[in-house]
């Protein structure tokens, strides 16, 4: 699926994480900013990875702000973010949830 | 070679700095031969000086090991005031040995490193830039980490030799008898200067504030003192010690708080006549009021609060809960007040406190001691020096002296956002789990299985689930996953002593 928009969820808030997504051309771009960098920075990225490949985005530039967030959290925030970029906040993939 | 706590320390610079690796926390009865200041005769006409940039070109030489106290804590300007004219007098390869670096002398510190006039360091701990330059190498040779009572046991041996030691006071004579207790920066106890102010060859008093002749009560003496130097302000008032300390809102720290008082009532030493300590931080605050309200509802008091004092510890003591204090430091303004007005306030010095290699500390009467930690592992050992992530950002302080204690309670929470405090391997360890008892978590307890009768007294605690560390450890890692281990060069940026002075742990520079 081609993103359709430049999307975002989740807050800067303790705990939280902050998704942007916008249209990339060349694979999945990640630009991640952590205090757990070193210690949960490819986690962080593998879990938003697979939420991207279960919506079948191929291409795409994404922020990631991460204030600490478990991988829950992190995955509910992609899920969202991905929605929204897609478009398809009013008729969701119930298959990826 | 490694130690007894499974640590692989690096032979060439044990060698190097003569030191032994970590064994026991059992001290035993050594002889000691103590060392003892230089000392330049004066009947005091001298002493007074206006210029502090005289008393430190007099005085400092290349080389030359100085001190200061970290009684100010935030609100500290004497720190400054000096190293600004030490740097700008291109002195080179002094060894700085405060009794610990705070925040607010970060910047000056980073400075003087990467202008080579400072070339070691050894403090208590570091935090913030500073920590974070050290652990990326900005200092040549390791700093050494010690305990309160560990340094002041180093410079009663020699192994900190002070050669002038620049002390801030909130007020002196003109001959340099002085006290924390009065004055507009008056911080309370001067524990920690003590150590400095009798072993030091020449003693620099600075304060903002000339009192009559003779002053008393006199914490330090004029017999030991060199110069007093008159500046504007030695100190900020309003940042020397927090304000009126919050009760904490915090429902995992009640939560903890209150299971930590379940811990210590249900525990063999909580009778008539018990002594405790407990740290600053919203936990241990809010254990001290759990623990007035059980000492009233069973008629209990207890016959001294040790080490750093907070507002809530001094309410206990006019309360007549608690009947002595023992003062090594102030947290806050409330304790640092009261002290002038209240003669059960005891002033007592860093190797009173807690120094292993003397004639018997206050440490070694102290019952429960409730220390934090930023990790703990499943062998009890506890980190309060290095984040998750390899950099310093704490201090030993009082951690390895207290953790002797009869019964030592660890309260921390399972995990820190996603941080785990109960981890496999602590990932730098200061106080070895041989003096560790119970942990307290969020969650339950864990009780270390040499204390068997800890084990059987807590069992059936209601409300208090008791499970075992691995299994807490367990609990963390199902939170936040299984971290990528931490990448460090082969450079060794600190070692930690233990108490003994002995290598309980190194901390190597982080690769980024």
């Amino acid at each position: 699926m081609e993103i359709k928009k430049t999307a975002i969820a989740g807050t800067l808030e303790s705990s939280d994480v902050q998704i942007m997504l916008s249209q990339g051309t060349d694979g999945i771009q990640f630009n991640l900013e952590s205090d757990v960098e070193k210690q949960y920075g490819k986690a962080i990225k593998a879990t938003v990875a697979d939420v991207l490949k279960a919506y079948g985005v191929d291409n795409a530039n994404v922020k990631i702000v991460d204030k600490g967030a478990l991988d829950m959290v992190i995955k509910a925030r992609a899920i969202a973010a991905t929605q929204r970029a897609l478009d398809i906040v009013d008729e969701p993939m119930w298959e990826v949830l | 070679m490694e130690n007894s706590v499974k640590r692989e320390l690096p032979d060439e610079l044990m060698d190097k700095l003569d030191y032994k690796p970590f064994e026991t926390v059992d001290f035993g009865n050594p002889e000691i031969q103590r060392v003892a200041p230089k000392v330049r005769a004066t009947t005091g006409k001298d002493k007074l000086v206006d210029s502090l940039e005289k008393a430190v070109t007099d005085n400092v030489k290349d080389g030359m090991t100085i001190s200061f106290h970290h009684h100010f804590r935030e609100g500290d300007y004497v720190f400054n005031m000096v190293m600004r004219i030490i740097i700008d007098h291109g002195y080179k390869d002094l060894t700085l040995a405060p009794s610990s670096l705070t925040n607010t002398m970060n910047d000056i510190t980073i400075e003087a490193i990467e202008k080579g006039v400072v070339t070691n360091i050894t403090s208590s701990g570091m935090r913030g830039t500073l920590g974070d330059a050290v652990s990326h190498g900005a200092l040549e040779n390791p700093v050494i980490f010690r305990s309160h009572g560990g340094r002041a046991r180093a410079i009663e041996e020699g192994d900190i030799k002070i050669d002038v030691a620049f002390l801030g006071v909130p007020n002196s004579d003109e001959m340099g008898n002085a006290n924390g207790m009065d004055g507009e920066t008056a911080f309370g106890s001067l524990g920690y200067a003590l150590m400095d102010a009798k072993y030091a060859d020449k003693v620099v008093l600075i304060t903002d504030n000339i009192v009559d002749y003779p002053n008393t009560p006199a914490s330090i003496e004029q017999t030991q003192v060199d110069y007093v130097v008159k500046v504007d302000k030695v100190g900020d008032p309003d940042k020397i010690g927090s304000g009126a300390t919050r009760f904490t809102k915090d429902p995992k720290e009640l939560k903890i708080a209150q299971t930590v008082n379940n811990v210590i009532v249900h525990s063999p030493y909580f009778k008539d006549g018990f002594s405790f300590q407990t740290g600053s931080g919203g936990a241990a605050l809010a254990v001290t009021r759990f623990l007035r309200q059980s000492m009233i509802d069973n008629g209990i008091t207890a016959s001294f609060a040790l080490g750093g004092i907070t507002k809530p510890t001094i309410d206990l003591l006019e309360e007549g809960l608690v009947k002595k204090v023992m003062d090594v430091q102030d947290f806050d303004k409330g304790a640092a007040q009261s002290m002038k007005s209240n003669r059960d306030q005891q002033e007592i010095s860093a190797t009173w406190y807690a120094d292993p290699a003397n004639k018997g500390a206050m440490v070694d009467k102290l019952d429960v001691v409730i220390l934090s930690a930023l990790e703990i592992d499943t062998d009890y050992n506890v980190n309060v020096m290095s984040g998750s992530d390899g950099v310093i950002r704490g201090a030993v302080g009082g951690h390895q002296d207290a953790a002797t204690a009869k019964l030592t309670i660890i309260s921390a929470p399972l995990v820190r956002g996603r941080i785990a405090t109960v981890v496999p391997e602590v990932t730098t360890n200061v106080t070895p789990g041989d003096s560790v008892d119970v942990l307290v978590t969020e969650v339950g307890i864990a009780i270390n299985p040499k204390r068997q009768d800890l084990i059987d007294a807590l069992k059936d605690v209601p409300g208090v689930p008791v499970y075992t560390i691995e299994e807490l450890q367990q609990m963390a890692e199902a939170k936040v996953g299984k971290p990528e281990p931490l990448e460090y060069t082969d450079r060794t940026v600190a070692m930690v002593e233990y108490r003994d002075g002995s290598i309980i742990d190194t901390i190597k520079e982080i690769k980024d």
